[in-house]
């Protein structure tokens, strides 16, 4: 209702890790704040038919600790560590990252790769946005002006699936220069389903199915297979040169973490 | 307590509690009544005519008390003046408080909005209704060469040069003939500059009744800006206080006399109100000095066996837009450093500062040295490659000797001042460091994939510099010694320093000492805080006045106990006739009865000796990730002799931070301009500063074994030592570490893209 009559002059703030800097640089000048801190019923995890759900305001640091995403997200388990840092962690929020969008942030990838639904909430009622279709481009997403996202619904989460997670940034805790998220349903030693989603080369997270395509059918530690693969990400990306990292030093990365990721996901690293 | 026992002891750092427990009063915790505060325009073009600027939509917002720009000044602008390594040629380049007629960088102060907060102020900018005329910008050392027209920052001068000299000494021609082996290479060290936590502030309080002005948040060269402030607003350096306040981080460019002392006068002038000004990082990215920002061409002669014959080559600074206080300091020691601590008999160097349509460049701890080290130390390496040489025998080879101190440098300095290195075994000294880190012993092999190597590089530093130092003892009635300098603090611990030379030479506890530094209500006079000088000159000055009040109180103790002043005994405060111990007067009780004369109270200046020099050594393990280019320090050493060591803790202290701020600038920091002289880098997300996660094992060693004969104490300085060779050592480091094409390891900073780069294009090369 706030959000509504304040015609997109509001914006919500979560854990203010992405919002206070903007509005210190008067990036963003809004007149009003609507603060989510004190909703219970939008934060918290738990177990569902289809697998699991994570309310919006539930901080990362508790993503991280959390027994039921270890148990049932081991991906997501593995990668929360890579974001900043932990008193940022404490503050920030699941929520807060995927609305934010920032194409080099680790949440929207994993909710990417792991084929999560947005639950959003608006004066027309519910809808539900699958990751695919969510983000939209660089800090844009399919959440409305006056929309809130309220949870995230992660389906289950096969046994057997295997996975690798890589990013590299220059310091610890900072935004990757590229990062890759991966995983693979085993037909034994063969690599069935797989899913391959790259960060910070693209202004969202991008899956690249022309690597997936190569990668199934081969063992995870089939060399050619992999030349091929890497040759894919350097054919597939189009990334952005910037202050930090040029395009082709951006796909050199993201040619070489698909490597790390997919061979720690064979248990070779 | 025994005159002397004090030196040499890691007394822990009095200032410290205070800091630690939130109860130091920085800047921006100090507020007076009716303070306004003060935003600038800045110009957001790099350079250009200034067509129209417009004032009148600011001065009605709500809370805007006043707003001025350069056509508002009463008189003529002051111009703010060099006081370090003036040279004519720069002066047409000198900067004024505010932009006139043209902009020449992003970031030049244009015009000043004063209004009851900060916010207020701010968004009154909004509403300053500024047009600029594009001109062309000159943003790289050849474009500047090449200026001609609107590309000239000073079209009268005729030229974006502003300060071209040679220096050198031997024969250079003979040397190049003689040589078996010549070497070439263009290096580049990268405009970055200091980043202190807090950024620079201060409040102005311009009482015109009664004909005072007082700044507060001075630091570092008190005195030199008041005697220009007091010229600037007509008054009497007596109508002028700087009162420091405590600091977070200095390094070099904090205490300038910078446009906006003047700014924030001025605008208390206008107002009659105490006006605040506190940098925001934003501003501090593009109004604080830059540093750096030279590149070298150097060529290098030698003989097959490592002896170095000569040195010839050119340094070109990139001063940017205006030459500021510090001068020409940059090139300047570019050059003279550039040599270093080797024999090096033949040596030539064309020094040249050009101007840019960037932010002016100043000092930052280490300037020049950082630049001339890295040089000259990736060519000896490059030297030792060539030759097939060990770099620690190649140095050895080359270091000065014990039996050649002194050794006179030769004129190396635009001002023909000459240096001479005191004393020192630099082999020696090196040696320590090759023990320190295990050269010679066989190469460890690791097994993380990735590449790794050691580096070398070796340095030496002056120290003291300015010409003289104040310091001020007196005693209490009640016993406690409040000493003076005018040399401050920037937490560094000069204040322990201080306490600690002024308990020992008034053999006393020092928590009977108070200090108070750097206000120029406490002295007379005074120089201050830079050049690695506190400790040894202000150490110097602290210990002749505490000499020369205990000669006037050791007569006046004579007097009072009826006997001879050689028959007295001293210590611990007190004064008792030899052999007749209830025959004694406190130095207190003296000073009680002198109270009319104000008591015990000395002042006294201690003039400078020539430089002293320290020597050290840096060695750095770091492991390339060959998949990512990814570069870890793993361990880093230094060994330097810093001649006679006061407080082992504050020096190692000095060292591990110096090296984890080399570490940041060498690997992350750097100040970044597009083609049209926009700065790029206007915050932390990318201006880049090492955090504790990217912190190796460091080792420091202070060594005492050279102590300068040229002051009482034998200091030579410590403040420099571990920044000064960083860039040198992981750079060689790297080169070692990435094989045949760690040859092109000449630029800083070290990108992990530029090493990946370099890694496939060493594998295609060899497909
Ligand atoms: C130094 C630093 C380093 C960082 N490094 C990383 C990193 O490596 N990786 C990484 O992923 N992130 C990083 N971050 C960002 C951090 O993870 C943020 O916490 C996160 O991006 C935003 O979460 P928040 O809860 O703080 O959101 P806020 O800052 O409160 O909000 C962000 C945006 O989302 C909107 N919003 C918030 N919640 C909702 C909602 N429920 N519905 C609709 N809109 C909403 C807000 O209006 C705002 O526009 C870093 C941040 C800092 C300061």
């Amino acid at each position: 209702m706030i959000l509504q009559n304040a015609q997109g002059d509001a914006r919500i703030i979560a854990g203010g890790q992405s919002l206070m800097p903007m509005l210190n640089f008067r990036l963003a000048t809004p007149t009003l704040l609507v603060d989510l801190n004190r909703i219970a019923a939008l934060s918290g995890i738990g177990m569902t038919d289809e697998g699991l759900r994570i309310g919006a305001m539930t901080r990362t640091r508790d993503i991280e600790t959390s027994a039921l995403i270890a148990q049932h997200q081991p991906l997501i388990a593995h990668a929360v560590p890579h974001i900043a840092h932990l008193p940022i962690r404490s503050r920030g929020t699941i929520g807060g990252s995927l609305s934010h969008a920032d194409p080099a942030a680790e949440f929207p990838a994993l909710m990417l790769a792991v084929d999560a639904q947005m639950v959003l909430h608006g004066p027309q009622g519910a809808r539900v946005v699958p990751a695919g279709e969510y983000f939209q481009g660089l800090f844009e997403t399919a959440t409305k002006s006056a929309e809130i996202l309220t949870h995230i619904d992660l389906p289950h989460w096969p046994e057997a699936r295997r996975f690798g997670f890589q990013e590299y940034s220059r310091r610890r805790g900072d935004f990757a220069l590229a990062g890759i998220a991966f995983w693979a349903d085993m037909d034994g030693d063969i690599c069935g389903e797989c899913r391959v989603v790259a960060f910070g080369v693209s202004d969202r997270p991008v899956r690249l199915h022309g690597v997936e395509q190569i990668l199934q059918s081969h063992p995870l530690n089939d060399a050619d297979a992999m030349l091929q693969a890497r040759d894919a990400v350097d054919d597939l990306l189009e990334p952005d040169s910037d202050l930090q990292a040029s395009a082709e030093y951006r796909r050199m990365l993201a040619a070489e973490l698909l490597q790390r990721a997919v061979h720690a996901a064979g248990g070779m690293a | 307590m025994a005159q002397g026992s004090l030196i040499g002891q890691s007394l822990p750092r009095v200032e410290d509690d205070r800091l630690l427990d939130g109860a130091g009063c920085y800047i921006d915790d100090v507020a007076l009544p009716g303070m306004m505060h003060m935003a600038i325009l800045r110009s957001s073009d790099a350079h250009g005519r200034i067509t129209a600027l417009d004032c009148s939509a600011a001065r009605l917002v709500p809370g805007v008390i006043d707003v001025f720009t350069a056509e508002d000044w009463p008189q003529d602008m002051p111009v703010i003046p060099m006081r370090l390594i003036p040279l004519e040629s720069s002066v047409p380049f000198l900067q004024r408080p505010l932009a006139q007629g043209k902009v020449r960088y992003v970031g030049e102060p244009v015009a000043v909005v004063v209004a009851r907060d900060r916010r207020t102020a701010e968004d009154a900018l909004e509403f300053l209704e500024l047009e600029i005329e594009a001109l062309p910008p000159v943003v790289t050392r050849d474009q500047a060469l090449a200026a001609t027209g609107d590309a000239l920052m000073v079209p009268e001068v005729g030229t974006n040069i502003s300060a071209q000299y040679q220096i050198g000494r031997g024969d250079i021609e003979d040397a190049f003939a003689r040589a078996d082996v010549t070497l070439k290479k263009t290096f580049q060290s990268h405009r970055h500059t200091a980043v202190p936590l807090e950024t620079r502030g201060t409040i102005a309080v311009f009482d015109i009744a009664a004909g005072k002005l007082t700044i507060h948040g001075a630091s570092k060269v008190t005195f030199f800006n008041r005697a220009e402030l007091a010229k600037a607003f007509n008054l009497r350096n007596d109508q002028v206080d700087l009162i420091t306040s405590d600091i977070g981080g200095g390094f070099g460019v904090r205490g300038e006399l910078y446009p906006e002392y003047y700014l924030a006068a001025e605008a208390s002038r206008r107002t009659g109100r105490p006006v605040k000004w506190i940098e925001d990082r934003r501003e501090h990215f593009a109004a604080t000095n830059h540093s750096r920002d030279v590149d070298c061409e150097l060529e290098i002669a030698a003989l097959k066996d490592g002896t170095i014959l000569g040195m010839r080559g050119q340094v070109r600074a990139d001063m940017g837009a205006y030459i500021r206080t510090n001068g020409n300091v940059v090139p300047a020691k570019a050059g003279q450093f550039l040599p270093g601590p080797y024999r090096v008999p033949a040596f030539a160097c064309e020094v040249l500062a050009l101007v840019t349509n960037k932010t002016p460049v100043g000092t930052y701890r280490g300037p020049g040295r950082i630049e001339a080290n890295f040089f000259r130390e990736r060519m000896l390496d490059c030297l030792a490659d060539e030759l097939g040489m060990d770099p620690a025998a190649l140095r050895m080879k080359n270091l000065l000797g014990a039996a050649e101190m002194p050794f006179d440098t030769g004129d190396l300095l635009p001002n023909a001042q000459k240096v001479v290195f005191d004393s020192g075994d630099y082999p020696a000294t090196f040696r320590k460091l090759l023990d320190e880190c295990d050269w010679d012993a066989p190469a460890q092999v690791h097994s993380d994939g990735r590449l790794h190597a050691m580096g070398l590089a070796c340095f030496n530093e002056s120290s003291g510099g300015g010409l003289y130092e104040n310091a001020r003892i007196s005693v209490a009635a009640s016993g406690q010694i409040t000493v003076s300098t005018g040399s401050s603090s920037m937490g560094q611990g000069v204040e322990t320093a201080i306490r600690q030379i002024c308990a020992d030479a008034l053999s006393m506890a020092p928590e009977r000492i108070t200090v108070a530094l750097s206000s120029t209500t406490l002295l007379s006079d005074g120089v201050g805080s830079f050049h690695s000088r506190s400790t040894v000159m202000a150490g110097s000055a602290v210990g002749q006045a505490a000499a020369e009040l205990l000669d006037q109180a050791r007569g006046e103790a004579g007097r009072r106990l009826n006997a001879a002043p050689a028959e007295l005994d001293y210590s611990d405060g007190v004064f008792r006739v030899m052999g007749q111990s209830d025959r004694s007067i406190r130095l207190s009780d003296l000073s009680a009865m002198l109270s009319d004369q104000g008591g015990l109270d000395v002042e006294s200046r201690y003039e400078q000796a020539p430089l002293g020099f320290s020597f050290g050594a840096h060695a750095a393990h770091v492991a390339i990730d060959p998949g990512t280019g990814d570069i870890e320090v793993l361990d880093y050493w230094v060994v330097e002799d810093v001649g006679r060591v006061l407080n082992p803790a504050l020096v190692e202290g000095q060292t591990i931070g110096g090296v984890v701020q080399g570490l940041g600038d060498a690997l992350y920091g750097e100040l970044v301009y597009d083609d049209m002289g926009q700065l790029l880098t206007a915050s932390f997300a990318d201006y880049l500063l090492p955090t504790s996660t990217e912190v190796p094992d460091i080792r420091a060693v202070a060594t005492g074994d050279y102590p300068s004969p040229h002051n009482p104490y034998g200091f030579k300085g410590a403040g420099e030592g571990g920044i000064v060779a960083v860039a040198a050592a992981v750079g060689n480091a790297i080169a070692r570490a990435i094989g045949p094409a760690g040859d092109a390891i000449c630029q800083t900073p070290f990108h992990p893209e530029k090493i990946l780069t370099l890694l496939h294009a060493a594998k295609k090369g060899k497909q």
